[in-house]
């Protein structure tokens, strides 16, 4: 069984279990003592998120002048950023790369994800190593060797010079993951679809694809989300909108002088970023629990 | 029908030959399935770790791309005997630790309030997760400005500070490792979420039965049963903090003491373009976090095979 399915499904019978006992008062205390939790947690985890809506929200006048709320609102840092061209060209960049990247990993993660849960053959082990190897290696240590070669080559600075090692990196990943959900589905359809004369590839593309596409979805939304949040490879291999990111374009923004930062632009780039990433976690808050727990624990 | 019939019935020999065959197509099928991921990650790393550990050899900078020579372990020996090398290790083990440790106390307790909790479940989960998705370059500039006194954060001025933290080693500290904890402890809760589902109820309403109480369910009950799961979701943050580079290069670049490795790194590559040293710091940076998964695989015996549920 899936790690994700038991966790919801462990949840629903223990509150079930804990209604039908009945013990009133300890539920109530339970009930207060959760909520405050809640509630902690919330403020903890959006404070900092408020923070840097508000200071976007502020004139660049006023962008530090200590209060939490601003005194005067203005959309202005947000038309001062879309007016110049270096964030809507990372914002294109960040989007597309991503987009890309994520699409080559998950398609390729999945062939093998597919053959790891599904199929038995030798290696099996050795790839889950590589996996593992390439997942815990430093990225930074790559970035030498790949600025100086992608120079030679003349990627440097280029959308292929990111989206290669975001798809590599992101591939390990991928495959833990879509290999959890892989397991999770009912083969016994493919063996019928074979029995009524289906080729092991067409078993694949025709029952099982559908069937994975919630984990697929999955996989989708924390890959995207991986290479969205890349700084590393983004601040050495770039250099110009031509490829540029929008990690590396905020940590890049051109001040007014030298000495100046641009906090509000910072402030308002930072909440356009941030915007699309928060609605994928709200929305699906459960797929991504399930995606990673899943992919995560020895059962 | 004669095919059913024929399958129904086959000679004993060729029912073997038609398993093996089977076999041998599903291997292939297997192979041709996992050889474009295999290819693509050996590829992308390969290449630039072979590359990183001949130009560690080598005297090699990007301004006199043509004056490479071998100089043996001489870049070893300049990295392994300068005071900044010794000095980042110090700075990066000390962030690991203290973050890691906090990550886990606080993910610990997020797991439980996500898997237990009877109030607005789905809803906790959701803002838990807050921090996950956020860009790692945006937390940081938010809690540099935040803890900025100059730049008028709020942080100081609900603590009273006269003085900006941002400007002393131990306020830079403790504003970068609680930026650190911000950003990844729903992580780290997830993966110990994933350990908690694995507890059985029974075991507590057993031990609930027998009179334990709470403290003594978590201690005796949970934590045994989690250790997998624990040792995993330790690896995994402990691996990632060691290499923590974004948010110090937003907060100061490694200033005030607080250069990590991959700081060291980088600005050995990348803005002093010395491909020796900054390669022999790269395999040096490989070695100690293969030796930190050696000795969570080996010593605690961590199985850090994530989806190797088999």
């Amino acid at each position: 069984m899936s790690v994700g399915a038991a966790t919801s499904q462990a949840g629903v019978s223990r509150r079930a279990r804990t209604r039908r006992s009945g013990f009133k008062s300890e539920h109530a205390k339970q009930t207060t003592g959760w909520s405050a939790a809640l509630v902690v947690v919330i403020v903890c985890s959006l404070v900092p998120v408020f923070w840097i809506l508000m200071l976007s929200l502020k004139t660049p006048g006023s962008v530090t002048d200590g209060s939490f709320i601003p005194h005067h609102w203005t959309l202005s840092n947000y038309s001062a950023i879309f007016k110049a061209g270096v964030f809507t060209d990372a914002l294109r960049n960040s989007i597309g790369i991503g987009l890309i990247a994520t699409a080559l990993a998950v398609v390729l993660a999945s062939s093998a994800a597919y053959a790891i849960a599904r199929l038995d053959f030798p290696g099996k082990t050795a790839i889950l190593a590589v996996s593992l190897a390439v997942a815990m290696f430093p990225q930074i240590s790559l970035v030498g060797p790949l600025y100086n070669l992608w120079r030679q080559i003349g990627l440097y600075d280029t959308w292929p010079g990111l989206i290669i090692p975001y798809m590599t990196f992101a591939l390990p990943l991928s495959i833990y993951v879509l290999s959890a959900f892989f397991r999770e589905i009912p083969w016994e359809l493919e063996q019928a679809a074979q029995v009524d004369g289906a080729t092991p590839f067409q078993a694949f593309r025709k029952v099982i694809a559908p069937l994975a596409m919630p984990g697929i979805v999955t996989t989708f939304i924390i890959v995207f989300i991986i290479c969205w949040n890349d700084f590393v490879f983004a601040i050495s291999l770039t250099s110009t909108t031509n490829a540029q990111t929008v990690p590396a374009a905020i940590a890049q923004f051109p001040g007014v002088s030298q000495f100046q930062v641009p906090y509000g632009d910072i402030a308002a780039a930072a909440v356009v970023v941030t915007v699309p990433v928060m609605l994928l976690v709200l929305l699906f808050q459960r797929r991504i629990v399930a995606g990673l727990t899943a992919g995560a624990v020895k059962g | 029908m004669t095919a059913i019939a024929a399958r129904a019935a086959p000679p004993r020999a060729s029912r073997v030959r038609h398993l093996t065959e089977r076999t041998r197509a599903e291997r292939r099928l297997a192979y041709l399935l996992v050889a474009p991921a295999l290819i693509v990650m050996l590829a992308v790393t390969a290449y630039p770790i072979i590359d990183t550990m001949t130009l560690s050899l080598q005297r090699a900078d990007l301004r006199f791309p043509d004056a490479n020579t071998w100089v043996g372990l001489d870049n070893y020996k300049a990295v392994l005997t300068a005071h900044v090398w010794w000095a980042d290790v110090l700075h990066t083990t000390i962030i690991t630790v203290i973050a890691v440790g906090i990550q886990f106390v606080l993910g610990m307790l997020l797991a439980l309030a996500m898997h237990r909790t009877l109030v607005a479940r789905g809803l906790l989960r959701s803002i838990g997760l807050v921090p996950y998705g956020i860009v790692a370059v945006v937390a940081a500039y938010s809690w540099n400005l935040a803890w900025s006194l100059g730049n008028g954060g709020w942080i100081p001025h609900v603590l009273g500070l006269t003085s900006d933290p941002l400007s002393s080693t131990f306020g830079s500290y403790v504003a970068i490792i609680i930026t650190e904890i911000w950003k990844n402890t729903p992580f780290m809760a997830l993966l110990l979420l994933a350990g908690l589902a694995l507890v059985p109820d029974e075991l507590h309403e057993a031990a609930k039965v027998d009179g334990a109480s709470a403290w003594q369910r978590f201690y005796r009950i949970t934590l045994p049963l989690m250790k997998p799961a624990i040792l995993v979701a330790l690896l995994f943050r402990t691996l990632d903090e060691f290499r923590i580079f974004d948010v110090i290069y937003i907060f100061n670049q490694g200033a005030l003491g607080t250069e990590s490795i991959s700081m060291l790194n980088y600005s050995t590559l990348l803005d002093r373009l010395n491909l020796g040293l900054g390669s022999a710091v790269s395999v040096l940076l490989f070695l100690l976090v293969s030796l930190i998964a050696f000795v969570f695989i080996k010593g605690f015996g961590a199985a850090a095979a994530p989806g190797g549920a088999r």
